[in-house]
């Protein structure tokens, strides 16, 4: 009966082992098949196609360049908005408002974090875009800042709640000493308390970039989805195009194993080395600053 | 200007930053409501759609969707809880463990159009699923992995240590410790992130669109290899690729969609402040 017993529990801690493992397994598949389906674009377009102006391909124009300049563009926008609004929406959250507030702010956040991205894409054509339209007087609403406006309410979920923890980490002590040295309550948070959790806020920044970067739906509705290279922050008021809008907007209607769609994949490994690097580089930041507190602690 | 002054300034734009913040959420919500509410009725919550989307109901994207969470929570709730355990209670700080937990942090990043493009690329043509209910499952479920992963993790971390110790000093197992102390223990924080990960499938679009979209299919799928139509889906085509569609549809349909995504969201939040409530540690 012993022995029985012990058999099943093997088993089910090697499943559980298994588990544990397949999150390695799925990013090698994933990286797999994006090689596999994208890399046969490298053959058959030449690199100065790739490398090239225009994104056109009923004529065979493959220039990557419109659809990432597109892509960092919108998410630029997106960051200069949401970095100083999500940023003062975590310090509020977490330093200044009173406990009522806070009750009412948190969960509303999470409800921005909850809604559908094709749902705030499609108020941002329908009332967003008309709106960018008249205020800036320009040709149409459907441009890059009607993209970034509302990737900022996408990226800012994420931001808050990350900055909020980074800022709930720093020890009260730190607070306590700061405030016995007479300095006011502001004071304490620019000089003590922020730069106490630089590290986290730093964290909380970079993911809510990687979540505006990889949007989709929202984008494609709202930014116009025409391909150029932005030459400025004017570009902002253009419609653009970006690598996530143009896979979803082309994947439908190309034919398995055409060129167009070896090349849809190789914009999927751009976007996946994208965010590898945004999300690795955030996560190294993290393990960092955990060394930090442990050697802070021994 | 005094200290107190600079201080009073600086509250006062960080309160209004934080206004500007959640004001146009409650505006969104309230907005879509108010516009959608006139379309919901039994016929629209219950009926095919017909003149080609522009009358009747949206039945099979509402049932397309329950499938789709549904088949999502099959495969990815006992995958993520097992990895979850692995990771709280089984692995060590090695080499291995540091790249489990960077896998996850990076399938938690990668835009969710490009599992549209891998789910197209290994289920849908190198394992012929077509698109089909299975494919958008699958695809799905790898994406919501992370988020059920690490909030069941953490949950698992905060069953204080001596809880392990007691059951283990009364003679239990590792595997009776973790299911009948551990899990059941951690269940609500559990609970709460595989919520919070299926609302996030349910509300996604750009993972399905080559998956298990259908366009337009006026019955219900017959089996998992049948695609399917969704809710999200469902309103990016009738907001964009349908002329002359009711703007009344597509408020009702922007508003089905956002009370099955927020009530899930209310059921996660309650299940969090009850634990919390009642936790005895």
């Amino acid at each position: 009966m012993k022995q029985k017993r012990n058999w099943v529990e093997i088993l089910i801690e090697s499943l559980i082992r298994a588990a544990g493992y397949s999150a390695i397994l799925f990013v090698a598949l994933i990286l797999i098949f994006l090689l596999r389906e994208g890399l046969p674009a490298l053959a058959e377009v030449k690199p100065d196609s790739l490398l090239g102006a225009r994104w056109y391909p009923i004529e065979a124009h493959f220039g990557l360049l419109p659809l990432i300049g597109g892509s960092l563009i919108v998410t630029l926008g997106a960051a200069l908005i949401a970095v100083p609004f999500g940023l003062a929406t975590a310090i509020f959250i977490a330093e200044i408002a009173p406990r009522w507030a806070r009750e009412i702010l948190k969960p509303l956040v999470e409800v921005l974090g909850g809604l559908p991205s094709v749902v705030l894409g499609f108020l941002g054509m329908l009332v967003l875009a008309p709106i960018v339209r008249l205020t800036l007087d320009i040709p149409t609403g459907l441009t890059a800042f009607t993209g970034s406006l509302l990737l900022a309410g996408m990226a800012i979920p994420t931001l808050v709640s990350v900055a909020e923890d980074a800022l709930d980490a720093v020890p009260k002590s730190y607070r306590d000493a700061a405030l016995a040295l007479g300095a006011t309550k502001w004071q304490t948070i620019w000089r003590v308390t922020l730069p106490a959790a630089r590290s986290g806020v730093l964290t909380a920044v970079m993911l809510g970039i990687g979540r505006a970067i990889g949007e989709t739906m929202t984008v494609m509705m709202v930014t116009g989805n025409a391909a150029r290279i932005p030459t400025g922050l004017g570009s902002l008021f253009l419609p653009v195009r970006t690598m996530t809008a143009t896979i979803a907007a082309e994947m439908g209607e190309v034919a398995n194993g055409s060129t167009h769609y070896h090349v849809l994949f190789m914009i999927g490994i751009v976007l996946f080395l994208f965010s590898f690097v945004v999300n690795v580089a955030a996560s190294l930041v993290v393990f960092q600053q955990r060394k930090r507190a442990e050697r802070l602690l021994s | 200007m005094s200290r107190q002054f600079t201080q009073r300034l600086v509250f006062a734009l960080i309160t209004l930053a934080a206004v500007a913040t959640v004001t146009p959420i409650v505006l969104v919500v309230g907005y879509i409501a108010w516009l959608g509410l006139p379309a919901i009725n039994g016929e629209f919550l219950s009926a095919l759609p017909r003149d080609g989307m522009r009358a009747g109901g949206i039945w099979p994207a509402i049932v397309g969707t329950l499938y789709l969470t549904l088949g999502t929570a099959v495969v990815a709730v006992p995958l993520g809880i097992a990895a979850a355990v692995y990771l709280s209670e089984y692995a060590k700080d090695s080499r291995l463990t540091r790249a489990i937990r960077i896998a996850i942090i990076n399938l938690a990043g990668i835009p969710s159009v490009v599992y549209g493009l891998f789910g197209l690329g290994l289920f849908v043509l190198f394992l012929r699923f077509g698109t089909s209910i299975v494919a958008g499952c699958l695809t799905l479920a790898i994406m919501t992995l992370p988020v059920i992963i690490s909030t069941a993790e953490e949950a698992l971390r905060a069953v204080p240590q001596s809880f392990r110790l007691v059951s283990v000093s009364l003679g239990g197992t590792k595997w009776q410790t973790i299911r009948r102390v551990v899990l059941p223990q951690a269940l609500p924080g559990i609970l709460t992130g595989v919520i919070l990960g299926l609302e996030r499938a349910a509300g996604e679009t750009a993972p399905i669109l080559f998956t298990a979209a259908a366009f337009f299919l006026p019955r219900l799928p017959n089996s998992v290899f049948d695609a399917t139509m969704a809710l999200p889906y469902h309103l990016f085509v009738i907001s964009t690729q349908v002329p002359g569609m009711p703007i009344r549809i597509q408020y009702g349909t922007a508003l089905v969609l956002l009370t099955f995504v927020l009530s899930m969201n209310l059921v996660a939040t309650l299940i969090r402040s009850r634990a919390r409530a009642r936790r005895q540690w």
